[in-house]
C-alpha cells in the first residue's frame, strides 16, 4: 500500500509556568495508507488530540515533520495540502458557528481555498448534505435547530467539501448518545467508500475502533507504545498498557480475562514524566530496567510493533 | 440572505420582545427618539420661522419666553431654544462619531491582542492597561489644548469651528478606547479556541478571514452594549471639555459650551444655566439605560431588572 | 509577595516614564512658548535677542534632548520654576496636594458608606421597590454631568437660599474651623455624589452575585440569622471586586476632584492644573499632570495588593 501521510518523529511540546515544559506527544513516528484507517487511542491527557491537530496543521510540531502524499510539509507545501487534510471534531455544539447558514458552513474550506464559484460551491454544499443524510432544506437554516447528530452529520459534509484524502477524526463519536454513535459510524464508514478516504480516527474507547478501523496505535503520555493491525491486536496485545485498555472493553460472548488485574492509579503528568519507560509507575510486570531505560519501539511481526522491555506472550 | 430571512429574524424578534420587556429600556428608546426630534425640530425653526441661531440683538438680552420665542434670549440676545436645538446636534454628533472612532479603535486592538495573542498581546495589554491608569479629563484638556498650528496645520484651520469639532471627536476618541478593547479582547479569547475557528484555520483561512467572518459576528453583541454605554461617557465628556473651553467653540453652541458663561450668570439668569445641563443629564442617563436594556436583551441568562 | 510587588512598581515607573515623555511634547505643543511673557514684556527685543533668549534656555535644542535635560532635573527633585506663581514648583504643589487629598479622600469615604448601604438594601431584594429606587439613583449619579451638578448646587444653596457659600476655602480673615467645614460641604457632596452612582452599581452586582454562592446559602440554611449571613458572610465576598473596582476608580475619582475644584474655587491639584493649562505654565502642568498620574498608578498597584489580601486564592 502506498503512503499517504508520514509522521516522523514528532514531538509536541508546550511551554508551562515557571519555564517547565508540558511534553504532549515525545516522538512518535507513524504512517498512514492511502484508504486506510488508523485509530489513535488512549486516556484522557495522553496527548491525542495534540497529535491530531499537528496532522491538521493546527499545531506545529516542536521536532520532527510531517509527509503527506510523500512530499514534506513545510511552510510552503502546506498551503495546498490543507484541502486534502481536513477535521471532524469531538464537540458537535462547538464546531459550528452559531452564525452562519449550513450551506455555508459545509460550502467554508471551498470558499477559503478560493475552489469554484459561489453557484458552484453552493451546489457542493447541497449535494453533500443529501450524501450525510440531512434533508436538502437544511442548508438554508442555522446550527442551533439541528440535534447533535445532525451537527456531526453537518460536520462530515464540511470535511468533505474539498474531496480531501485524509481525515483527522477527534473522538468524534464521544459527545453523542449511544443509539446515535452507530448511525454517525456507519455514515462515516459509507463516505469512506465513496470518497476513498483514510481517517486519523482518534478514540479513547478500543470498543468503538473495533468496527472501523484496519490499524490501532497506542499512546500513552505522548508517547507511542504499541502500534499494530486490528485483528493481531485484539487477539494478542504485546504492550501491558493495551492489555489493561482491552481489559476495560465489555465486549459480549467473551469471559472478562483478568491478566494480573487493571492498572492502578492515575496517569502521571506530562509535565514530568516518569524516567525510562513512562508507562512503569502503573505496570504489573515492571522491573529495576524499566525505570532506568526508555524501552524502543520494536517489530515484533509485520504487523505488530511495542515499545516495551518485557512484551506480553514473549515469555 | 433572503431566503434565510425568516431565521436571521428569529434571533432578533427574540431580542426586541425581551427589550420590549425592559420598562427602563423602552422608555429611554422613546426619550432618545423625542430628543433626536427636538434637535432635528432646528431645521423647520430657521427656515420656516426665520430665527437665526448667531445673530446678537444687544437690545434682547436675557428676554424672557414669548411667543415668538420659547425659551427667552441668552446674554447675547440670542433665541436660547434654537441654540439649545443646534447644540444638541452638536453633542449627540461628537457621541455618536467619537464613539465609532474610538471604537473601531478599540475593536481593531483587542481582536488583534486576542486573535494573536503572544507578544502582540503583551504590549498591546500594557499599553492599554497604561492608558486605563490615567486620569483622562486632565489628559483630555492638555489635548484640547494643543495648538494647531504647531501641527502644521492653517491658521484659519486651527480656528475654525469645523476644526473645534473634529479635534474634540479624535481627541475624545484617542483617550477612549481602551474599555472596548478590553471587552474585545475577552471574548475574542473565547471565540478563538472555538472548534468552527479550528476547523477553518485547518482549512487555511487567513486571520483577517478569521476575525471577519467567525470572530466579529460572534462577539457583536457586547460590542453593541459597549458600543451605547460609551455614547453616554463621550457626551459627557464633551461637554465637560467644551464647558471648560477646550471642546466646541463659540459660536458653534453645543450642549456643554453653553454653559459656558452660565456660572457668572447664575445670579441673573438661572434658566440658561438649567436647561443645557438638563437635556445632557436626560440624553446620558436615557443612553445609559438604553444600554442596560440591550444587555439585558441580548443576555438570555440576565436577572430581570426594571 | 516581594517580587510581586517590585515587578509591579517597575512597570508602573516604566509606564510614568512613558507618560512623562508623551505629556512633555503635548505640552510643547500648547499655545506660545516658555519666552513669550518675556518677550511680550520687553517691546524692544529684537529677533536677535530673542535667538540669544532661546538659546539660553535651550529652546533652539531638539525635544529628546530638553527632554533628558528636564528628566535629570526631576530625577533630583528639581520640576523647574512655575511662571505665574513665580515659585519653584514643588512649593506651589504641595499646598494644592493638602487641599485636594481632604477633597478626595472625606467624599470617598462619604461615597464608600452610601454605595455600601444603597448597594446592599437593593440586592437583598433585587426586582423589588427599593432596588428599582437604587438603580435609577445609581443611573442618575453616573449620567449627570458633574460641573453641573455643582452648578446647581450653587444656584440652590448658595444662590437662592443663602445656606452656603459658593466658593473659596475659608473667608477672608476668618480661620475657624467651622467656616472650613462650611465651605467643604458643596465641593465634597458634589464629588461624592458623582462617585456614589458607580460605586452602587458594583456592590449590588457584586452582592446579587455572592449572595447565590454555595456557602452563603449554606450559611444560612445552618440558621444564621439573615443579617449576619449578609454582613458576615456575603459581604466579605462581595468585598473583593468592589475594593478593587474603587481603587482603580481613582483616575475618575481625580477627575472629578479636577472639575469640583474649578467650580467651587477650591486651590487644589486639579484647578491648578486647570489653570496652569490656561495660563501656559508649563512646568507646573506638566508637573502637576505627572503627579497625578503617578499617584494614580500607586493606587492602581494597591489595588491588587488588596485583591490578593482579600482573596485567599490568589497567591502573589
Ligand atoms: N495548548 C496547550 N497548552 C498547554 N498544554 C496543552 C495544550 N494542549 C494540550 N495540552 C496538554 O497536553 C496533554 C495532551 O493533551 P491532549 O492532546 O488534549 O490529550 P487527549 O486528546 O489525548 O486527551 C495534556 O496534558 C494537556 O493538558
Ligand atoms: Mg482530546
Amino acid at each position: 500500500m502506498s503512503e499517504l501521510l508520514g509522521i516522523d518523529d514528532v514531538s509536541v511540546h508546550f511551554p508551562a509556568a515557571g519555564g517547565r515544559v508540558v511534553r504532549a506527544v515525545e516522538q512518535v513516528s507513524l504512517s498512514i495508507a492511502a484508504g486506510e484507517t488508523l485509530a489513535l487511542v488512549g486516556e484522557s491527557g495522553s496527548g491525542k488530540s495534540t497529535l491530531g491537530f499537528a496532522v491538521a496543521g493546527l499545531q506545529a510540531p516542536t521536532s520532527g515533520g510531517l509527509r503527506f502524499e510523500g512530499v514534506p510539509l513545510t511552510a510552503s507545501t502546506w498551503p495546498a495540502a490543507r484541502r486534502k487534510i481536513q477535521i471532524v471534531f469531538q464537540d458537535p455544539f462547538g464546531a459550528l458557528d452559531p452564525r452562519m447558514p449550513i450551506s455555508s458552513i459545509i460550502a467554508e474550506p471551498l470558499l477559503i481555498q478560493r475552489i469554484g464559484t459561489a453557484e458552484s460551491r453552493r451546489a457542493r454544499a447541497a449535494e453533500l448534505v443529501a450524501q450525510v443524510g440531512l434533508p436538502r432544506d437544511a442548508l438554508n437554516r442555522y446550527p442551533h435547530e439541528f440535534s447533535g447528530g445532525q451537527r456531526q452529520r453537518i460536520a462530515i459534509a464540511r470535511a468533505l467539501s474539498p474531496a480531501p484524502r485524509l481525515i483527522v477524526a477527534d473522538e468524534p463519536l464521544s459527545a453523542l448518545d449511544v443509539s446515535i454513535q452507530s448511525q454517525v459510524l456507519n455514515l462515516m464508514k459509507e463516505v469512506q467508500e465513496t470518497h476513498a478516504l483514510s481517517y486519523l480516527f482518534i478514540s479513547h474507547d478500543l470498543a468503538v475502533v473495533n468496527h472501523l478501523v484496519d490499524r490501532v496505535a497506542v499512546l500513552y503520555l505522548g508517547r507511542l507504545v504499541e502500534v499494530a493491525d486490528r485483528a493481531a491486536l485484539f487477539a494478542a496485545p504485546a504492550h501491558h498498557y493495551t492489555r489493561a485498555l482491552l481489559d476495560a472493553v465489555p465486549r459480549i460472548g467473551r469471559r472478562r480475562a483478568r491478566h494480573g488485574g487493571t492498572i492502578k492509579g492515575e496517569m502521571p503528568s506530562p509535565l514530568n514524566p516518569p524516567s525510562g519507560c513512562v508507562f512503569h509507575t502503573r505496570c504489573p510486570r515492571a522491573e529495576a530496567l524499566c525505570g532506568a531505560e526508555v524501552p524502543v519501539l520494536r517489530a515484533l511481526s509485520d504487523v505488530q510493533s511495542v515499545a516495551c522491555h518485557f512484551p506480553l506472550g514473549s515469555e | 440572505m433572503s431566503e434565510f430571512a425568516d431565521v436571521a429574524i428569529g434571533v432578533w424578534t427574540l431580542r426586541w420582545r425581551r427589550f420590549r420587556r425592559h420598562r427602563t429600556g423602552m422608555a429611554s428608546l422613546f426619550i432618545l427618539g423625542v430628543l433626536v426630534a427636538f434637535v432635528l425640530a432646528a431645521f423647520p425653526l430657521q427656515y420656516f420661522m426665520g430665527i437665526d441661531p448667531d445673530v446678537t440683538d444687544l437690545f434682547a438680552r436675557f428676554d424672557p419666553p414669548s411667543a415668538q420665542h420659547l425659551l427667552g434670549m441668552d446674554e447675547a440676545g440670542r433665541d436660547v431654544l434654537i441654540r439649545l436645538m443646534i447644540g444638541g446636534q452638536i453633542s449627540l454628533l461628537v457621541g455618536v462619531l467619537a464613539t465609532l472612532v474610538g471604537g473601531i479603535i478599540g475593536v481593531l486592538v483587542g481582536v488583534a491582542a486576542g486573535y494573536f495573542g503572544g507578544r502582540l498581546d503583551g504590549v498591546l495589554m500594557r499599553f492599554t492597561d497604561g492608558m486605563i491608569a490615567l486620569p483622562l479629563l486632565p489628559l483630555l484638556i492638555v489635548l484640547g489644548a494643543i495648538d494647531l498650528t504647531k501641527l502644521g496645520f492653517s491658521s484659519d484651520f486651527a480656528h475654525s469651528g469645523a476644526a473645534g469639532f473634529w479635534r474634540i471627536v479624535v481627541i475624545i476618541s484617542i483617550v477612549d478606547w481602551t474599555a472596548i478593547a478590553r471587552l474585545v479582547r475577552a471574548a475574542t479569547l473565547q471565540i478563538r479556541e472555538r472548534d468552527y475557528v479550528r476547523a477553518a484555520r485547518a482549512s487555511g483561512g487567513s486571520a483577517l478571514y478569521m476575525m471577519g467572518t467567525h470572530i466579529l459576528p460572534n462577539i457583536a453583541t457586547p460590542i453593541i452594549v459597549s458600543f451605547t454605554l460609551t455614547v453616554g461617557r463621550v457626551i459627557l465628556f464633551e461637554s465637560v471639555l467644551s464647558f471648560l473651553g477646550f471642546g466646541v467653540v463659540p459660536p458653534t453652541p453645543s450642549w456643554g459650551n453653553m454653559l459656558n458663561n452660565a456660572q457668572e450668570l447664575v445670579t441673573t439668569a438661572p434658566a440658561l444655566a438649567v436647561y443645557p445641563g438638563l437635556l445632557i443629564f436626560v440624553t446620558v442617563i436615557a443612553v445609559n439605560f438604553l444600554g442596560d436594556g440591550l444587555q439585558h436583551a441580548f443576555d438570555p441568562r440576565s436577572e430581570r431588572t426594571p | 509577595m516581594g517580587r510581586f510587588i517590585l515587578r509591579r512598581s517597575l512597570q508602573a515607573l516604566l509606564v510614568l516614564l512613558v507618560m512623562s515623555f508623551v505629556i512633555y511634547n503635548l505640552i510643547g505643543l500648547m499655545p506660545g512658548d516658555p519666552l513669550d511673557v518675556m518677550i511680550a514684556s520687553n517691546p524692544g527685543a529684537t529677533p536677535e535677542v530673542v535667538a540669544r533668549l532661546r538659546a539660553i534656555y535651550g529652546l533652539d535644542q531638539p525635544i529628546l534632548y530638553r527632554y533628558a535635560h528636564w528628566l535629570w532635573a526631576a530625577v533630583q527633585c528639581d520640576l523647574g520654576f512655575s511662571r505665574t506663581h513665580s515659585q519653584p514648583v514643588l512649593e506651589v504643589l504641595a499646598p494644592a496636594l493638602w487641599v485636594t487629598c481632604k477633597l478626595m479622600l472625606i467624599s470617598f469615604v462619604i461615597s464608600v458608606i452610601l454605595s455600601l448601604m444603597l448597594g446592599i438594601s437593593a440586592a437583598l431584594k433585587p426586582g423589588g421597590i427599593v432596588d428599582g429606587l437604587v438603580s435609577l439613583g445609581a443611573f442618575a449619579g453616573i449620567s449627570v454631568p458633574v460641573f453641573w451638578l455643582a452648578l446647581m448646587m450653587i444656584l440652590i444653596f448658595a444662590v437662592k437660599l443663602h445656606w452656603l457659600p459658593a466658593s473659596g476655602i475659608s473667608n477672608v480673615g476668618d480661620g475657624s474651623f467651622r467656616d472650613h467645614f462650611v465651605h467643604l460641604i458643596m465641593p465634597v457632596a458634589t464629588l461624592a455624589l458623582a462617585n456614589t452612582g458607580g460605586f452602587t452599581r458594583f456592590v449590588r452586582a457584586s452582592m446579587i452575585e455572592t449572595l447565590r454562592m454555595d456557602h452563603v446559602r449554606t450559611a444560612r440554611a445552618k440558621g444564621n440569622s439573615e443579617g449576619r449571613v449578609v454582613l458576615v458572610h456575603a459581604l466579605r465576598n462581595a468585598m473583593i471586586p468592589v475594593v478593587t473596582v474603587m481603587a482603580l476608580s481613582f483616575g475618575t475619582l481625580f477627575s472629578g476632584a479636577l472639575l469640583t475644584e474649578t467650580m467651587f474655587a477650591q486651590p487644589g491639584m486639579g484647578k491648578m492644573i486647570y489653570d496652569s493649562i490656561l495660563s501656559n505654565d508649563f512646568n507646573l502642568a506638566l508637573s502637576g499632570l505627572l503627579f497625578a498620574t503617578l499617584v494614580t498608578l500607586a493606587s492602581n498597584l494597591m489595588a491588587d495588593l488588596a485583591y490578593g489580601w482579600l482573596d485567599p486564592r490568589i497567591t502573589l
